[in-house]
């Protein structure tokens, strides 16, 4: 295999994916993905939230198995068994969460999972020399192998990222978003290393939102939409205007109902002024008035779960203020007793109680004001559960079923239930309200958001997806990096201008060059 | 589409019946058991009857502790000091100072220290964000020292006739310290099932993030669990003291281990969210019907606990087997498109 590798061209595919498919309950993640990769190029890949990189990836390094489709590693079909079969393949992967042990060496991380021993012992010295050669490969010496992972800056934990993929002698580097966690200069480092690598035949395939960076350390660029390659193998110089054509032409349907503007001269509902949260998210501040949608677009890790959070009082402002009808609200409880309710951003782990029935799923907020004397009325909550689920359309209409046997949609409709019974709630907060959701629950999602809206409820929005934010909101608020940095109205700004402002204005850049 | 509507509707219900009906099939099997070694004991209706009410009067006190424990456990914490709180409250009660107020000086002694640790541990859970197995650990230990302190390492007699009268009074044929667990495990029934309280505790336990964001003061709640194992403590304290008629440092020992098992065998998740009151009982049946067991037949308490050990493993992987294979059978006879 290596005598072949050194005799061909420098163009020869390493990887060749064609037609992948990979199902999840209720969601094609990939419907035909396309990639190929040239041995020591390094490969972008391109596409919006919930395009499936994430997924492809997994695919790659043996989290996930393709259910259908052709994977060429080296010319031979490839279908890794476990991580461990990926990368002993040579295919590493290096995560945006990175996934690093914190209490171990730099050494120890380096070879987790495959340490050289002898007789069952470790040979630490042996690994201390082999992680110090890597390191000055990397150019970065100064690391001691010796050093615990928690006592180094961030830069330093990706350095050593790098280094454990390279002990595997990877042939083959994925990067999930590397320079998310970067400062500039430390960027510039990356690109280095990169550089290094792929002049020794190692490929890299490089995911960023930042279409700057893709054209500066990228060869060539795949994109992917709704799970499909909408462009593979274009060179990286590919004017800007047409990769963000490729990533937003829509294929499914986003069908928004029409709706009445609100009006905007009534006093706000809620007013956020100067909020902050050190790290995560400064100076914010917004309204949201009766039956007027709000809607924040921005990219994971933008701060806008965070902010949302704050908002709802379940995180403690380190500056700022929220009101709610007149009321300072700085606890959960407070601001579910003033009339806000939220669907957070992670349905099964942040809102549901999976074992138990939808009633009382949907009941979780309110069923103490049905109480009486501390005694829970299962039979007035289920009546109430069972009409909101009936207006809800929720499917199966059976309010007794655990919440578990749902589907991603009708989960969500229980989430959002749950703040619409006893029509308490005058704001709602709803954090990634279709993610997970196909596209028939999606539709009946928005129209449930509309009605809301017409009944005078206030709603605060966040999405990564760019469309479902213009077409649902009256006023689109873009934040970036933990800021506010564009407020618009809906009908005034265009996808292609949110997108923009969302990966750090690469479009204006994109034109210059 | 189909695979949904198909779900069994009530299946979690099924389960906990199914198990209760499988821990009645143990007690069943544990009767038989005493039946063919002990024949001639068994042909004697009033000695069975005698000795039924030995097995629930064994099991009072430590089901008295189990209920408490099992709402610890569904609201997602551990309570490993229920034995050294027994032991402490015990030993505070019949210090000769308390035992001067009398009776009912002795009982609310007992109820006010059990409850009093529970606070502490409540608030080094919920508030001093210590693990619940650490917290309570470290109580258990300072809590065992605090009671041989008090006692001087001796055992303190009650001197009290109404305390000691506790243990021998009957009603209606049924000794008073069978119906204090009664009463308990129904109270503890309905805190469970039929109120605010009971669904916090299962909503804490199952997912104390969803619960917090429903608006729910999770702390709090946290807090309160610790406060009732505490009270149940103290009366399981008063219940021990008028048997032995006595209150020592070294009483109640391993009480938590007990406890624990018999709410996990009983079909509570320890990782909670999810129990059953009555489940708990009828774990704490199983093993006191096995020590009876062995007292019938003079055998050693080593091989008791022996057994013991291995009904708790049979128990827990039984219950994984018949989850797993219950769901299967019913997703499979409820689904037209399987086989």
């Amino acid at each position: 295999m290596s005598e072949l590798a050194s005799e061909s061209s420098a163009t020869r595919a390493i990887l060749k994916l064609s037609d992948v498919v990979k199902a999840f309950p209720g969601v094609r993640a990939l419907d035909g993905v396309h990639l190929e990769v040239f041995e020591g190029e390094v490969h972008c890949l391109l596409g919006q939230n919930g395009a499936g990189k994430s997924t492809l990836i997994k695919v790659l390094a043996g989290v996930h198995h393709a259910d259908s489709g052709e994977i060429l590693w080296q010319g031979e079909p490839f279908a890794p068994a476990s991580p461990q079969a990926a990368m002993r393949a040579g295919i590493a992967t290096i995560y945006q969460e990175l996934d690093l042990v914190d209490d171990l060496s730099v050494a120890e991380n380096a070879f987790l999972g495959h340490e050289p021993s002898r007789f069952g012992f470790t040979r630490r010295r042996s690994a201390a020399a082999q992680t110090r050669t890597i390191l000055t490969k990397l150019g970065h010496p100064e690391i001691s192998p010796r050093r615990l992972i928690k006592d180094l800056p961030a830069a330093g934990k990706q350095i050593v990222s790098m280094a454990r993929a390279l002990s595997h002698d990877a042939k083959l580097i994925v990067m999930d978003e590397p320079s998310a966690v970067l400062a500039h200069d430390e960027v510039a480092n990356l690109f280095r290393i990169i550089r290094e690598l792929t002049a020794n035949g190692i490929a890299v395939v490089y995911i960023s939102h930042r279409l700057a960076e893709i054209r500066e350390i990228g060869d060539r660029v795949t994109v992917l939409k709704d799970g499909r390659t909408t462009a593979a193998g274009l060179p990286a110089r590919t004017p800007t205007r047409e990769l963000v054509g490729k990533m937003t032409g829509r294929s499914f349907e986003y069908d928004f109902p029409p709706r009445a503007a609100p009006d905007r001269e009534t006093t706000p509902l809620l007013t956020v002024e100067g909020l902050s949260r050190a790290g995560e998210f400064a100076g914010v501040s917004l309204t949201v008035r009766p039956g007027e949608i709000v809607g924040i677009a921005g990219l994971v890790g933008s701060g806008r779960s965070e902010l949302l959070e704050t908002i709802f009082g379940a995180r403690r402002a380190d500056h700022g203020t929220v009101i709610l009808n007149g009321h300072r609200i700085t606890s959960v409880g407070g601001a579910v007793r003033h009339g806000m309710g939220m669907a957070p951003e992670e349905r099964k782990s942040q809102a549901l109680l999976l074992d138990e029935p939808v009633f009382k799923n949907m009941t979780l907020a309110s069923f103490a004001g049905f109480a009486r004397a501390g005694f829970t009325a299962a039979r007035d909550e289920r009546a109430a559960a069972q009409r909101t689920a009936d207006s809800l359309e929720l499917r199966p209409r059976d309010v007794d079923r655990p919440a578990r046997t749902l589907s991603g949609g009708n989960q969500q409709k229980v989430v959002v239930g749950r703040w619409l019974l006893g029509e308490k709630t005058r704001l709602l907060l709803l954090d990634e309200p279709t993610r997970g959701v196909d596209v028939g629950a999606r539709a009946e999602l928005y129209q449930v958001i509309h009605d809301l809206a017409a009944n005078g409820v206030g709603v605060l929005l966040v999405s990564s997806e760019v469309p479902e934010v213009l077409g649902l909101a009256d006023r689109v608020l873009v934040m970036r990096e933990g800021r506010l940095i564009h407020e618009a109205l809906a009908g005034e700004i265009g996808e292609d201008t949110v997108l923009d402002l969302v990966m750090a204005g690469s479009l204006m850049e994109g034109e210059a060059a | 589409m189909i695979a949904e509507t198909a779900l069994p509707k009530a299946q979690k219900y099924d389960d906990n019946l199914l198990r209760n009906l499988g821990l009645v099939g143990v007690l069943v099997i544990l009767v038989i058991i005493g039946i063919v070694t002990r024949p001639e004991l068994y042909s004697d209706p009033s000695w069975v009857r005698n000795n039924i009410l030995i097995i629930l009067q064994q099991a009072s006190g430590i089901g008295v502790v189990t209920v408490g424990m099992t709402f610890v456990i569904i609201g997602g914490g551990i309570d490993l000091s229920v034995g050294a709180i027994i032991a402490l409250a015990g030993v505070w009660a019949t210090t000769l100072a308390t035992q001067s107020y009398g009776a009912g000086g002795m009982i609310f002694t007992a109820l006010a220290v059990g409850v009093a640790v529970g606070v502490v541990n409540g608030a080094l859970i919920a508030y001093g964000k210590l693990v619940p197995f650490i917290a309570t650990l470290a109580m258990l230990v300072s809590a065992r020292g605090l009671a041989a302190q008090i006692s001087g390492k001796q055992t303190q007699v009650s001197a009290n006739d109404t305390i000691n009268s506790i243990a021998t009074t009957k009603l209606i044929g049924i000794p008073l310290l069978v119906w204090i667990l009664a009463v308990v495990v129904a109270a503890g029934w309905v805190l469970l099932n039929r109120t605010t309280f009971g669904r916090r505790t299962v909503a804490v336990g199952g997912n104390p993030e969803a619960a917090r964001l429903a608006g729910i003061n999770v702390k709090r709640h946290t807090l309160l669990l610790y406060v009732l194992s505490g009270l149940c403590c103290g009366i399981g304290a008063i219940m021990l003291t008028s048997q032995a008629t006595s209150a020592q440092a070294a009483m109640a020992n391993l009480y938590e281990l007990d406890a624990i098992a018999a709410a996990i065998i009983g079909g509570t998740l320890l990782s909670g969210g999810r129990g059953t009151i009555v489940g708990a009982l009828f774990g704490v049946l199983v093993f006191s019907t096995i020590t009876n067991l062995f007292a019938i037949n003079n055998l050693a308490t080593e091989v008791q606990n022996m057994v013991k050990g291995g009904i708790i493993v049979a128990a827990v992987l039984l219950q994984q087997f018949r989850y797993r294979s219950l769901t299967h059978l019913l997703r499979r006879r409820n689904d037209p498109d399987k086989p």
